[in-house]
């Protein structure tokens, strides 16, 4: 293949020296690199990819201003759309979407669209001048700081609407701070990004969680017009085997907040433990999995083993994460499930009991079922097992929130197209609406929520 | 910051702080706790609501010092206060409908145990309270009970104040007398409440405890705090923290009380060395 058929290498940390460290592991295009590839897009009339994007970022619109070099211009035409571009740019799954729909790709592989957004959202990170917005529109408030929290409040701030976020954890964020690893989104991004949000006249009430110190009708009480629920899928589910109450089995959930939010890598300077034996087990295939797995090895674990009950192939998380575990050197036991842990007397992880798997014919999510191989179950000695297999939407708030309908799944019921809930004046959108999915389908859902919330109070 | 309005040495390295928390204070009922951080450093720390004013809208907690991060919080001093404080949290528990309870506390329990007591009282029910310590000078809130009590036992180990021995001791005697109790509410150690529950089990005595599970969010997010009762796993952040304590597994409980003890240890020695960032470098 010519060289001008491939993406531009994207400059990382060698795989031996970054597991020894959080810092990042992808280090950004200069600008000679961006130019380049900039230029390798066809600029098509009817442009595919802006189609495969969640946020509609005009994506022909600002490659072509980067191949121009105009890069704080190239930003400007992201940021109309993408209020959270540098993360983005970093954990969205660009291979499914705006790439994936890429003519270039045809041929050759699809211009590297992902890489070229991160590089402008961070080449203007720090010269931007704020500009005021009159916020008469209207009050909402925002549960929830994650992605489509962020995004729909940053929207509707920016349509002149006076917006809180009310946050449980005491730093904003949701899933970017305390679930993704500091090597893969830099909690400076997601800090400069935030401070961005507040810049356009976004108010962020910390430790505070709705349901519990107050609900969602006290907010209307208080004066709120309509209120999005953007609380997340903050529920781990585990498998209900026998063992996994032993010390040393954690979600993924506990194991990545102790690590990210609480900085537990930085133990005892940070004062939060976490418990890393020599010999880890992950059990999962999604991103999430991939970072406890990856996780484990900087914090010091000897092996780190990903157990997925399915085949490489139909592993969900994306492949240049399952690249960099593998280059990283975590292991991988596929068609495996767990079926018991094994603990000793003081209760602590000695072992994983499993059992091998073969993929029959596809099932509801169109993937080969994982049937069990009789008698094929065996045991590998692991110290510690993170539980990766998924997440519930938190039922705090919709517990405590009358007439507000969910599904058989515990997510909230919404209209498509509007983000609109069964209770009036409410929104929902991200996680709590779709189940555990992507930071841009839930950005995808802030923004038609924040478009929607606009209608529903101008129209009152 | 939530700022510490007032502070007290009740008992030998036990202090009572009230805090300003007025959102908080108004939302809060007895069994709820909340989490505390002190500085961007420190753990996030749950502690049991153990009173609350919604007039001056403070809630108070009682802590020991036990470990580095205990220490932390009962050094702060009245002016300084909390980084970050989240609550109210949990599953507040029902105090009415009752005619006779009686209420166990063992050390540091006293201190979650006294907003449902007190709460008990005021919807009319008889209280019986057993406090417990180790030695007198540990014994807290006494007096709150002794104002609170119908009938007021206490009991130490050395014997230094009332009964010598357990506070299970004077259950039993009680129980033997006494057969017209509705409820025990016994929040203590690990340890305690799993006797106590055996006691009250074999008197088919209705027995709520109150656990102090590790945890991280307390909003079932993280799932740390996982504790069986009868045949399910629960979340304490979220479905407790009390619990009946004739289905809870303390056995399983006190080993997950065990998880960070080495870690815990490298802290406390992280400070005899002179200060937290000479320990942490690396060779």
């Amino acid at each position: 293949m010519s060289q001008e058929g491939i993406k531009h290498e994207m400059p990382e940390q060698d795989p031996i020296e970054r597991i020894n460290n959080f810092d990042e592991v992808a280090l950004g295009y200069d600008e000679e690199t961006a130019i380049k590839e900039a230029k390798r897009c066809l600029q098509c009339s009817n442009p595919k990819c802006k189609a495969g994007c969640p946020v509609e970022v005009d994506i022909p619109g600002f490659i072509q201003l980067v191949a121009e070099g105009k890069f704080e211009e190239a930003a400007k035409k992201v940021k109309e759309k993408n209020n959270l571009p540098a993360i983005c740019g970093r954990v969205c799954p660009q291979e499914d979407q705006c790439e994936a729909e890429c003519v270039v790709g045809i041929k050759d592989e699809p211009v590297a669209i992902g890489r070229l957004e991160r590089f402008v959202a961070d080449y203007t990170s720090d010269n931007e001048e704020a500009k005021e917005i009159q916020q008469d529109q209207g009050k909402v408030a925002v549960v929830g700081a994650g992605p489509s929290g962020l995004t729909a409040a940053a929207d509707l701030a920016k349509m002149g609407y006076q917006v809180t976020i009310f946050e449980a954890f005491h730093k904003p964020g949701g899933v970017l701070t305390y679930g993704i690893p500091e090597f893969r989104l830099p909690k400076e991004v997601v800090k400069r990004e935030v401070a961005k949000i507040k810049e356009l006249g976004v108010e962020i009430k910390l430790n505070q969680v709705i349901g519990k110190i107050k609900g969602v009708d006290e907010l209307f009480e208080e004066g709120y017009d309509a209120v999005f629920v953007g609380t997340g899928a903050g529920l781990p589910k585990f498998l209900g085997l026998e063992g996994e109450n032993l010390n040393g089995v954690y979600s993924a959930n506990e194991f990545l907040t102790r690590v990210n939010l609480m900085k537990a890598y930085k133990f005892p300077e940070y004062k939060t433990p976490v418990y890393v034996g020599d010999k880890v087990a992950v059990v999962g295939g999604g991103n999430v999995a991939m970072d406890a797995a990856r996780t484990a090895l900087r914090l010091g674990a000897e092996e780190s083993i990903i157990v997925y009950r399915r085949g490489r192939k139909e592993m969900p998380a994306r492949e240049e994460e399952i690249h960099h575990a593998q280059q990283e050197g975590v292991q991988f036991e596929l068609l495996n499930n767990p079926t018991k842990i094994l603990g000793d007397e003081d209760g602590f992880v000695t072992g994983m009991e499993c059992i091998r798997m073969e993929l029959g014919e596809p099932d509801d999510s169109g993937r080969r079922r994982p049937i069990p191989i009789e008698g094929s179950e065996f045991r590998i000695d692991v110290d510690t097992v993170i539980m990766a297999i998924g997440q519930s939407p938190n039922p705090i708030l919709i517990n405590d929130t009358s007439k507000l309908e969910t599904t058989d799944w515990g997510t909230i019921i919404t209209d498509e197209e509007t983000g609109e809930t069964t209770k009036a004046g409410v929104f929902a959108g991200g996680d709590v609406v779709t189940g555990a999915a992507t930071v841009i389908e839930a950005m995808g859902a802030g923004k038609k929520a924040a478009r929607s919330i606009a209608e529903y109070i101008d129209n009152r | 910051m939530y700022r510490i309005l007032d502070k007290e040495v009740i008992a030998v390295k036990i202090v009572k702080l009230k805090v300003e928390a007025p959102e908080v204070a108004a939302k809060a009922k007895p069994g709820h706790f909340l989490i505390v951080r002190v500085n961007e450093k420190a753990e996030r720390i749950p502690l049991t609501i153990a009173d609350y004013n919604q007039q001056e809208g403070t809630v108070t907690i009682i802590v020991q010092e036990v470990g580095f991060s205990s220490r932390q919080i009962c050094n702060l001093e009245v002016g300084e206060g909390f980084l970050d404080l989240v609550g109210p949290l949990g599953e507040p528990i029902k105090t009415e409908g009752y005619n006779k309870v009686v209420c166990i506390g063992g050390g540091l329990g006293n201190a979650p145990l006294y907003p449902k007591a007190k709460s008990l009282k005021e919807d009319g029910t008889e209280v019986v309270s057993i406090l417990g310590a180790q030695t007198a000078d540990k014994l807290i809130l006494e007096e709150e009970f002794d104002e609170i009590s119908d009938e007021l036992y206490m009991a130490t180990d050395d014997g230094s104040k009332g009964h010598e021995g357990f506070v299970t001791e004077v259950l039993e005697d009680l129980l033997k007398q006494e057969d017209d109790f509705e409820l025990a509410i016994a929040i203590g150690p690990m340890i305690m409440m799993k006797v106590v529950s055996e006691l009250t089990a074999k008197y088919s005595l209705e027995t709520i405890v109150s656990l102090n599970s590790l945890m991280v969010d307390g909003t079932g997010m993280c799932g740390g705090c996982r504790v069986t009762v009868g045949e399910e796993t629960k979340f304490a952040c979220v479905d407790g923290p009390a619990f009946d304590g004739h289905l809870v597994d303390f056995d399983e409980q006190l080993r997950r009380q065990q998880f960070y003890t080495d870690q815990e240890e490298e802290v406390k020695q992280c400070q005899h060395v002179g200060g937290e960032h000479q320990c942490h470098k690396k060779e």
